[in-house]
Parts: structure tokens; C-alpha cells; sequence
């Protein structure tokens, strides 16, 4: 009952989506995929923008949509941020946080303070939108979204409009997103960065179609369909900062199974951050290398392994503790390694970004 | 003054006939307006073209069939007499119903124009934003419009002043009813009163020139929308 069923059939000249998803009730979850592969259509059919002829929603038990049932966008207890801002011009910064806020009924999750606060607006109040530069026009798009105090977040690309400068502006007003808000957030972007740095759960889509869904660690590890983030397979780990080496300086990221060390960050210890590791950084070796540029290495055992796109390069799925890392080797040195389901390996990780 | 009390009767007359046809296109243009804007209907395109006729009939041919129409015998008529209001020919309110006609695309044009100008966006924010369809016209679309809406009120306005051939068709020439100032300069012009005349087409010229130059100056630059 906590989850969101949702199911559509679109047909467009051109286009058709057909999708089948049971999307978690909380979280981040990220739908990730090129333009054209119905990443925003679905958004849109999740918000009533659009209507599928054929479709089910329901919302934590809630119906939204069904052969009898259309609840129109304006009941759904969504917030939805677009693409651009899409801020009212006749209206000041303060008006435009109140339009939903006032028409929303009843206990407002997040309230107006709470949303101003949050995206540290505060400033920008008495101001017109045409005024502000368009960081702090998303910011008070996302924030006008929170003021209805939604039972879901919907986000279409918030970021995609912007330039580097003005992602790494609002980027951490999402992750403060992430850490505060209980309610699901469903995040459509084409950016691996993003996905990597905010999402819990990933939905790949291509050609309206899903190609896999599921936790992020777990479906980036999967190897019958690598999900490049990027240009690169690889995975995506929860850690904490464990230690900080003033000396050297080098930080301690702690994971579920292991521990890596990488350039210090600048965070405190104790801080929660996400680590990138890319299959080509990832080496293996059936003994303990001796002395190595490489400052990790850890006790792994292969879990599977899978052709990659090259036909002279495999994929090997290795277990470290409670968590997966993939390593790409040349089939050469697999053949040499012996590697096979179980094989215990020391895994060498030559490279970890760090997605503060 | 140097206008006669027949002149200040007839532009009186005229304002009066103007402002009345402003506020009922005003309030049966805005939705046809907005229909025009927002429908996808295949019959969109002949409703237009209907809508933008007066645009190219010469007055005395809508004239025409407006007074037949609006006749004893005509279909409107009949109507009104069954309604014991007797027949519009030659009455303030008959030309008000054809300076409504003559004057339609001066107030639906600019309303759709304004109107398809807002796009699909700040609809579907709002919609997203909790507000109901006519909560969403009332709170985004008018204030959206709102140059659009001076714009059309002022040309109706304007148009309305200017008719003729309509006036002449419908309405004739009964003082203090029907004689608005074209036709008193037309009088004055066929009783060779060239100074009468004179007063009043200057009198004409410069309303004209004003409503025109006010609506070219309040142009301020339009606010991107955001």
C-alpha cells in the first residue's frame, strides 16, 4: 500500500510509451534515460498532465487513474517542478510561493517557511522573477512546488536549463531535498551525475520502454545490461567519512563491506557521501600485490561475469562484503586468472570520485 | 462652444453606442476568443474566418442582411416581436447589435492573439499548483492577457466610433436615437455646412489620433515571462 503502481499505454505518431512499474513510496527515484525515451511523458502521465488511454495509477492506495477514475492534476497532491522555473511574470517571488500554498487544503507537509528555508530563498522575496538569475528561479520553483506540501515530488530535469555553474548552485538544496523531506521524489534526468549523486532507485527507459529498475547500487552492478552513467560501467556505493589523513591528505570512505581511501574531500568525518567506482579503475589479482602505486585493495570473491561491448574485455561482478564492485579486464587476463563464480580476489581500486 | 448642441447630442450618442458595444464584445469575445485559442476542433478554422468577416464586407453588405435579418419579416424579427419588443431597425439597440457584428474581430483577434500568446505552461503550473480550470482563467490567464485585453477594448472602442455605412443601413438618421457623429458630419456636409463640418471631423480626427497615440506609448517593453 505504500508504493506507486503505475502503468500507461501511449501511442503518438512517432512516439509510444508502454510502461509497467511499481515505484517505491520513498526516496529518490530517478528515471534515467536519453531524450525521446518517455523519461518526461511518464512524469507528465504521473501528474495528469497527460492521458494515457490506457493507464492505472494508484498512489499509496489511492486511485489516480483507472478505466472509471481521472483524478484531473489539480487534485493530485503533487508538487511538480518544470524544466524552466515557468514562474509567474505578473506575479512577485512571494506571490508566486503563495498561488499553490493558499489553494492547497489543509496540513501542509512542508510549509511556506519551511520550503523558503530549504532552498534559502528567503532574500528573493519582495523581488520579480524576471529579476533573478535562473538558479534562483529553480530555486524558487522547487520551492513553490514544496509549499503545497505534496504527498510526491515530481521533478522534470530542474537542472537541465541551467549552466555547470548554476548546478553546482542548486545541487545541494537537492541533496538537503534528499536528507529532509519523507516524501518520494520522482526525478527524471538524463544526467548520470545527478542520478548518481541524489537517486536511491533508477529507472532506465529507452524507447518508452523500461530497461531496468531497481536500487541504484544494485542495478549500476548489473551485467547483462551495464547502465552506463556516463561513459563508463561502474557502481555507485554508500559510504561515511570514516578518518581523515591531515597528513597525507587523504579521507577514509567507509562502505558497507570495506573501505577505500581517496582525496580528502574537505567533510567532516561522519558525513554521509556517495562514491563513484568505474569498472576500468578496478583490477584484480589472485595474491597480495607487493608494493603498488595503489593505495586499495581489498578481499573480494567474483560473484558473476559477463561479455562487455569489446569482445576482447569482460565485466566481472566482484563481492565485497555486502556490496558490489564491477572491474573490467581483458578476457587475456581473466583466462590467466582463472576467474570463476567464487574465486577469492584481491580487488585493486585505482580511482574513487567522490559525489558530495 | 463651438460645437452645436445637435454635434454634442450626436457624439454622445456615439460614445454612449461605443462603450455599450465594448463591454458585451468584451463579454461574449472572451470566450469565443479563448475557444479560437485553445481548441484543436476542425470546425476552428471556418469559426474563424466568420469571426473575421466584418474585416473584409463592405459595411452596407452586412448592413444589408442585418436589417433583413433584424425585420419584420426577418428570423430576428420575428423573434423580438414574439418577445413584444417590437422590431430594431432604426432603434439605439439595433445599433448596438450591429456595431456588436461590425466590431466582432476588432475584440476577438487581439484576445486570441494575447491569449495563445500565454501557451500551455503557466496553465499547466497553475493546474499543478492546485488551481481548478476557472480558477486558473480568473488567476493566470486574465492578468497574462491584460494587454491584450486594453488593446481589443480600445479598438473595438475606436472601430465602433468610425462606422458608417452600418449606421446608415441600420440605424438612418434620427436624431438623439441613431445619429452618431459620422453621419452628423455627413449631414452637415450635404446641408454644405463646411464650418460645422469642420469642428466635428477635427473633433473626430483628434479622438482618433489620441486613442491611437496611446495605444503606440503604453507599449512598455513586454516582461519576458520567466
Amino acid at each position: 500500500m505504500d508504493n506507486i503502481e503505475a502503468r500507461f499505454k501511449l501511442d503518438w505518431p512517432g512516439f509510444s510509451l508502454d510502461i509497467d512499474l511499481n515505484l517505491p513510496g520513498r526516496g529518490v527515484t530517478a528515471l534515467f534515460g536519453h531524450s525521446g525515451s518517455g523519461k518526461t511523458s511518464l512524469l507528465r502521465c504521473i501528474a495528469g498532465l497527460e492521458r494515457a488511454s490506457c493507464g492505472r495509477l494508484v498512489f499509496k492506495g489511492q486511485i489516480w487513474q483507472d478505466e472509471t477514475t481521472w483524478l484531473p492534476t489539480h487534485r493530485r497532491p503533487i508538487g511538480y517542478v518544470f524544466q524552466e522555473a515557468s514562474l509567474f511574470p505578473h506575479l512577485s517571488i512571494l506571490g508566486n510561493l503563495q498561488f499553490g500554498q493558499k489553494r492547497s487544503d489543509g496540513a501542509a507537509r512542508v510549509g511556506l517557511d519551511a520550503a523558503i528555508e530549504l532552498l534559502g530563498i528567503g532574500h528573493l522575496l519582495e523581488r520579480q522573477p524576471d529579476t533573478l538569475s535562473g538558479g534562483e528561479r529553480q530555486r524558487v520553483g522547487i520551492a513553490r512546488a514544496l509549499a503545497v506540501g505534496p504527498e510526491i515530488l515530481l521533478m522534470d530535469e530542474p537542472l537541465a536549463a541551467l549552466d555547470l555553474k548554476r548546478k553546482q548552485e542548486i545541487l545541494p538544496y537537492l541533496e538537503r531535498l534528499h536528507d529532509e523531506l519523507d516524501i518520494p521524489v520522482i526525478y527524471v534526468s538524463h544526467s548520470p551525475e545527478e542520478v548518481a549523486r541524489l537517486a536511491d532507485h533508477i529507472v532506465a527507459l529507452d524507447s518508452g520502454r523500461v530497461v531496468a529498475a531497481g536500487p541504484l547500487g544494485e542495478t549500476l552492478a548489473r551485467l547483462d545490461l551495464p547502465i552506463r552513467l556516463g561513459e563508463d560501467a561502474g557502481v555507485v556505493l554508500d559510504a561515511t567519512i570514516g578518518e581523515i589523513d591531515a597528513e597525507w591528505h587523504l579521507a577514509r570512505v567507509d562502505f558497507a563491506g570495506g573501505s577505500l581511501w581517496t582525496r580528502d574531500p574537505a567533510v567532516p568525518v561522519g558525513k554521509r557521501v556517495r562514491v563513484r567506482v568505474l569498472a576500468r579503475d578496478v583490477s584484480l589479482a589472485l595474491n597480495e600485490p607487493g608494493m603498488s602505486s595503489i593505495q586499495n585493495c581489498l578481499d573480494g570473491c567474483v560473484e558473476s561475469f559477463a561479455a562487455d561491448d569489446h569482445p576482447g574485455l569482460l565485466l566481472v561482478r566482484v563481492q565485497i562484503g555486502a556490496s558490489l564492485l564491477v572491474a573490467r579486464l581483458t578476457r587475456r587476463s581473466a583466462a590467466q586468472l582463472g576467474i570463476a563464480t567464487g574465486l577469492p580476489v584481491k580487488v585493486q581500486v585505482k580511482s574513487v570520485a567522490l559525489l558530495e | 462652444m463651438l460645437l452645436t448642441d445637435a454635434d454634442l447630442q450626436a457624439i454622445w450618442l456615439t460614445i454612449r453606442l461605443a462603450g455599450i458595444t465594448t463591454l458585451i464584445l468584451l463579454l461574449i469575445g472572451t470566450p469565443i476568443a479563448w475557444w479560437l485559442a485553445r481548441s484543436r476542433a476542425w470546425w476552428k478554422g471556418p469559426v474563424g474566418a466568420v469571426v473575421a468577416l466584418p474585416l473584409v464586407l463592405p459595411p452596407s453588405v452586412l448592413g444589408f442582411y442585418l436589417l433583413l435579418a433584424m425585420g419584420p419579416n426577418g428570423p430576428f424579427g420575428q423573434l423580438t416581436q414574439a418577445l413584444g419588443l417590437g422590431t430594431l431597425p432604426f432603434t439605439f439597440w439595433g445599433l448596438v447589435i450591429a456595431s456588436v457584428f461590425y466590431s466582432f474581430p476588432f475584440m476577438v483577434q487581439p484576445l486570441q492573439t494575447a491569449f495563445e500568446a500565454i501557451g500551455d505552461r503557466p496553465l499547466e503550473v497553475a493546474a499543478t499548483l492546485r488551481a481548478s480550470p476557472v480558477d486558473i482563467f480568473f488567476s493566470v490567464v486574465l492578468p497574462l492577457a491584460r494587454p491584450g485585453f486594453i488593446t481589443a477594448g480600445i479598438l473595438t472602442f475606436a472601430h465602433t466610433v468610425g462606422e458608417f455605412g452600418v449606421v446608415l443601413m441600420i440605424g438612418g438618421n434620427i436624431p438623439g436615437v441613431t445619429r452618431v457623429a459620422s453621419v452628423q458630419i455627413y449631414d452637415h456636409v450635404e446641408a454644405m455646412e463646411y464650418a460645422d463640418a469642420h469642428r466635428l471631423a477635427a473633433v473626430m480626427l483628434i479622438f482618433s489620433f489620441a486613442v491611437l497615440l496611446a495605444m503606440y506609448t503604453r507599449r512598455s517593453p513586454a516582461r519576458k515571462a520567466a
